[in-house]
């Protein structure tokens, strides 16, 4: 893992336990998706991906979000948002 | 003068306990504003003040159980003559401490969500307001800590999972309290449609993508928004039963069901949702859902609703059939957005569609009624730009 996604994989999971503060992360298993592992809705995720959008800069449309449904996913789309610029 | 009291949060609800008061005798205060934090079985919640003026007395104190409709404050109205003197005493009788109910947290709603944004266990702090209820200093001085919590030490207040499961027992008591009374006195009756949702899909995709990621639109709002402007057709569903008979409300306060991360639920107030742009809406009920499981609701946004919304299709769900949390007459449930085989013009094509149920209270309305409801719930559906 590059330093870029170690920051990225760090950044997710602290946005993750701000939505879900009951959330055991360190048990999060990287290609499950969210919804399976966490209780998290659809407004949840909504705030996910603003939260993301606030710390990274990143603009996520909409047909990308099934991208960032696992851990391993978003580390994934983010780091190639960073590669190819924002 | 004006009397301040507990107001009733909803039905599940007899009486709440003071966590602090936000204002002092002397205080202006003005409509709307928060006043005092009020601890119930469901949340905790900010008590809104509504009327003007300036606080003359105060009648309770932090850590007292109040019955719903005790008088708690008076208010001098603006405008009005100043009463007799308010005496000191008034001011600094000697607080009284909360009450140790064993596993029981006393935290503020301020507090309460502080502690949510700074990432702090308030279950884990030691308090240092009255009783021993965490304030928002012992929050931030647990952030500023590294955001290490205080380590548990000899207090009233119990560990983290015996203060929570308290909770979700007393959520759970609460809300059997409500249903137990909706189910003995409304004779409920329940409607069905299935509402083909595909211009309002197509619309929701190409709408997001004129707008930026804290702009999007969920199908839900769509829901809410088809719902407050159906009940202006059908206004006898947007009512309360008061008293052996039907009051209308003019507004539309639609409640919406939100579920705690702990268990159980509650259903705040969307205020006046007929008369909100779409994205107005989509904030609020986000706004709505963060303060909902981060514990800070406004009194009014437990009190005032006229109707609930659900929508349990993340859940996989595919019909609701809800029961009305009274005082209301109605409740409406949309369930999972699937494609099915749909006949359009005598072809079978593949649409997305969602059922969407009514449970009504039969004193109120009938069904022929409950029908033209959702019958316009549909219609309304099918024109997503106009909601």
């Amino acid at each position: 893992m590059t330093q870029t996604q170690a920051e990225i994989k760090q950044a997710v999971l602290r946005l993750l336990g701000e939505i879900a503060p009951e959330a055991d992360l360190a048990s999060l298993k990287p290609d499950v998706s969210f919804r399976d592992q966490l209780d998290i809705d659809s407004i949840d995720f909504l705030n996910f991906v603003i939260a993301l959008h606030d710390a990274l800069g990143v603009e996520i449309p909409e047909s990308d979000y099934p991208r960032l449904a696992t851990l391993n996913g978003c580390i994934e789309y983010l780091s190639a948002l960073e590669t190819h610029g924002r | 003068m004006a009397e301040f009291v507990m107001p009733t949060l909803g039905a599940d609800m007899s009486a709440g306990t003071l966590v602090a008061w936000r204002k002092k005798v002397g205080d202006r205060v003005t409509r709307g504003e928060v006043i005092a934090e009020v601890d119930t079985d469901k949340a905790a919640i900010d008590v809104e003040v509504f009327t003007s003026g300036v606080i003359e007395k105060i009648l309770t104190q932090p850590g007292e159980k109040v019955p719903v409709g005790t008088v708690m404050a008076i208010i001098r109205e603006e405008g009005k003559p100043t009463g007799k003197k308010v005496e000191a005493e008034v001011e600094t009788k000697p607080v009284a401490p909360l009450a140790a109910e064993p596993g029981r947290l006393r935290i503020s709603p301020a507090a309460r969500q502080l502690a949510a944004e700074l990432g702090v266990d308030p279950a884990l702090l030691r308090g240092t307001g009255p009783g021993g209820a965490i304030t928002r200093e012992d929050v931030e001085a647990a952030a500023r800590a590294s955001l290490k919590p205080i380590a548990p030490s000899p207090s009233p207040i119990a560990s983290a999972p015996e203060a929570a499961a308290d909770r979700q027992a007393r959520i759970r008591q609460a809300i059997a309290a409500a249903m137990a009374r909706s189910k003995r006195e409304i004779p409920h009756y329940y409607l069905s449609a299935t509402i083909d949702m595909g211009r309002a899909v197509a619309w929701l995709a190409e709408e997001n993508l004129k707008r930026s990621v804290v702009d999007r639109l969920l199908s839900g709002v769509l829901f809410i928004k088809a719902v407050a402007l159906a009940l202006r057709e059908v206004p006898e569903l947007n009512a309360v039963w008061k008293d052996g008979r039907a009051i209308q409300s003019q507004a539309v306060h639609v409640g919406v069901a939100i579920s705690l991360r702990q268990g159980g639920l509650v259903a705040p107030a969307l205020h006046d949702a007929d008369r909100r742009s779409l994205g107005d809406l989509m904030r609020n009920l986000q706004d709505l859902v963060k303060r909902a499981r981060a514990g800070s609701l406004r009194s009014s946004e437990l009190s005032d609703p006229t109707i609930t919304v659900t929508s349990m299709g993340e859940q996989g769900v595919d019909t609701v059939f809800g029961v009305i949390y009274p005082p209301q007459v109605a409740l409406v449930g949309f369930g999972k957005l699937v494609e099915r085989p749909w006949v359009v013009q005598g072809a079978v094509v593949p649409r997305p569609v969602v059922t969407a149920t009514l449970s009504a209270d039969h004193r109120v309305t009938d069904g022929h009624r409950g029908g033209l409801f959702l019958a316009a719930v549909d219609r309304l559906l099918q024109e997503p730009d106009r909601l």
